[in-house]
């Protein structure tokens, strides 16, 4: 399992940052929005990988700790994602005022063709 | 425990969320009501400022700071949230409010108008600010940056036009990327200590067995590189001049602060968890940090001679201010030098703000095919008021272009550090901090490097100034006098009223910022006041 978590983080961070090295707005938005996804899968792994674990202890036991999963960046990705969803639409829009605005799709609002 | 007094610390981040909340509600029309509010809303928080700063500033029995703790609903520390404030953050809020205050009435004069929402974001985004200078674990820092960042995003758009949209899409590009740097490093960091609060990552910090140790100074780098793309360090600056010569005037100044977060945060958290007692990670990356401020005011120095628009200059001299006080404060284990850089950052921050301001004025009546406020009219059409000058029924200034020329010359002299206002205090009281600190006769190379750029760069600022105000105000042209109403002169009075003030009470402010550094520098105090128990905390603080 981790070697197809790191895998996938890999080729996530690998595509995102290619594509938001891109000239085109649009590319630059499924860049970010690839890094994003591989973030939040590397705040999941830093916790400790477990399959089938639950989060929460239950109340009055003593337990074993290694039987459950770290609820913190459950709770941390759970912000994350959020934030990057709201971040991304506004960026979109963003986008789309300035594809409005130049006439055309460059990051820098100039037509290179 | 329970005294009013000790809920004070929630307050600048709840009272801007409401009011800012409520003033969504308001319609537009009613943009006099939303000032009001607002400027009602900073004036009370500039207020709980300056009682958190009085209360940060009381000696104890033990001599050291109090370090006021909120805990929400009061949890132990390690295990929920946390808000500190102690003297600099205090500090940090009281100038946020300062300059919040004055682009808020400078903005009543027209830039309101030009766009939607404009005192709701700057609400939101004093939240995100004021959460950010008083958080004490490091997700909820992150929650509180995306929270200023969002409404940063939406001030830089504010008024729209061809530049702003394509100035704000690299600007939200780039610290949407930050925060992903800022993401890795803080989960980085949680791998290694299993704990995201600030005061007992300092402890678990010392304790981190060897093998760990990369990984935990990986994560911190990144998390580093993060606050720097935030700070303007080169060679991650490149957006700042744009951005910020793209903003409207009011926006441009209260940002002036915005880099001034970034600085904030990684002097809080190098001497936190890296100061000279935190065992094998000691001083971990402060050359790197030194090297890095170094270098960003060597390029703002280059960008500002080469600047060909006044407010790209502007944008170069925040970048020359804020790698001053990283290089000048990393080049140091002595709380003296961290003194006098904090006393630099809030001179500079106040002259900053107060030049953007002032550009505008100065720009207003100049070709108006280059103007901003042309391409704001244009892409806005009927929206704008009709005719700009048709709104100039306020009080006309009257020689208004000597009242601009004289703060010219005020915030020339503060940002360049010509006595004997509060920027030369700064840079004299860096320059003697970072002489005292060497022992004996001699001078390492490292602190004659510091010394001398510091000197070439009020030089170098002082020409760059005095050329752009040359070709600003003494050029002849067929121009009538800009027409300046009271509701704009008087911000860029009030924030160098506060250079004048720091000049005239230099050892007040001075000992004040010392405090700051003792304790930024002594972080055992931080960590206990943080990490105290319920039982002994109740127990020592029942009296109130």
């Amino acid at each position: 399992m981790e070697l197809i978590v790191s895998l996938a983080i890999a080729v996530l961070t690998g595509c995102g940052v290619w594509l938001l090295l891109r000239p085109r707005t649009f590319q630059v938005i499924i860049g970010l929005a690839l890094l994003s996804y591989a973030v939040n899968l590397f705040i999941f792994s830093m916790g400790r990988l477990k399959v089938g674990a639950a989060a929460v202890l239950e109340k009055g036991q003593i337990v074993d700790p290694q039987a459950f999963a770290d609820p913190l960046p459950q709770a941390l990705v759970l912000t994350a994602i959020v934030i990057s969803f709201a971040t991304t639409a506004l960026f979109l829009v963003v986008l789309l005022a300035s594809r409005g605005l130049t006439g055309n799709d460059h990051v820098d609002g100039r037509d290179h063709e | 425990m329970t005294s009013w007094t000790d809920h004070l610390i929630i307050l600048p981040i709840l009272l801007p969320l409401f009011v800012g909340a409520a003033m969504l509600l308001i319609d537009e029309r009613y943009q006099q009501i939303k000032a009001f509010a607002n400027l009602a809303s900073i004036a009370i928080m500039g207020i709980i400022a300056l009682l958190l700063m009085r209360a940060a500033d009381l000696p104890t029995a033990t001599g050291a700071a109090p370090i006021a703790v909120y805990r929400l609903g009061d949890w132990p520390a390690p295990f929920a949230i946390v808000l500190v404030a102690d003297r600099l953050s205090a500090l940090m809020l009281a100038l946020t409010s300062l300059l919040a205050f004055a682009s808020t009435i400078f903005a009543t004069a027209r830039w309101h108008r030009v766009g939607a929402h404009f005192h709701s974001l700057m609400q939101f985004l004093l939240m995100g600010l004021n959460g950010a200078f008083l958080t004490g674990d490091l997700f909820n820092l992150f929650v509180f940056f995306e929270l200023l960042l969002a409404a940063s995003y939406g001030l830089v758009l504010h008024g729209s036009g061809q530049a702003r949209v394509r100035a704000g899409l690299q600007y939200i590009a780039i610290n949407l990327t930050a925060s992903v740097l800022f993401l890795i490093g803080v989960s980085l960091i949680y791998a290694v200590t299993g704990t995201l609060n600030m005061a007992d990552l300092a402890i678990r910090i010392t304790e981190v067995p060897a093998q760990d140790r990369a990984l935990l100074e990986a994560g911190a780098a990144v998390l580093g590189v993060a606050f720097m793309v935030k700070a303007g360090m080169w060679p991650l600056c490149f957006w700042l001049p744009t951005t910020y010569a793209a903003a409207a005037a009011p926006v441009a100044a209260i940002f002036a602060i915005m880099s001034k977060v970034g600085i904030y945060i990684l002097l809080r958290l190098s001497l936190l968890f890296f100061g000279a007692g935190s065992g094998a990670s000691a001083l971990f990356g402060s050359e790197w940090l030194i090297a890095a401020g170094i270098a960003t005011i060597l390029f703002g120095l280059i960008g500002a001679l080469a600047s060909q628009e006044i407010s790209r200059l502007a944008g170069y001299a925040v970048l020359v201010s804020s790698g001053t006080v990283l290089a000048v404060a990393a080049a140091s284990g002595k709380p003296a030098v961290t003194a006098s850089a904090l006393f630099y950052l809030v001179s500079s921050t106040l002259a900053i703000a107060a030049f953007f301001m002032l550009i505008e004025l100065l720009e207003r009546g100049r070709d108006p095919g280059a103007d901003m406020l042309a391409v704001t009219r244009e892409a806005y059409g009927e929206d704008m008021p009709d005719d700009p000058d048709a709104e100039e029924v306020g009080m006309v200034i009257p020689a208004s272009m000597a009242i601009l020329g004289w703060c010219f010359v005020g915030c020339a002299a503060v940002i360049a550090g010509l006595p004997p206002v509060s920027g030369f205090i700064a840079k004299f009281a860096m320059l003697t901090a970072l002489l005292g600190e060497d022992t004996g006769s001699s001078i390492s190379p490292l602190h004659w490097t510091l010394l001398a750029l510091l000197m070439a760069s009020g030089l170098t600022m002082l020409i760059a100034m005095t050329r752009a105000g040359i070709r600003t105000l003494w050029t002849p042209s067929e121009r009538a006098d800009p027409r300046v109403r009271l509701a704009e002169i008087v911000p860029i009075a009030l924030l160098l009223l506060g250079c004048a003030a720091m000049t005239v009470q230099p050892q007040a402010a001075m000992t004040y910022m010392q405090g700051a550094a003792n304790s930024l520098h002594a972080p055992a105090a931080y960590t206990d006041s943080v990490l105290a128990p319920v039982a002994t905390r109740v127990k020592t603080g029942g009296g109130s």
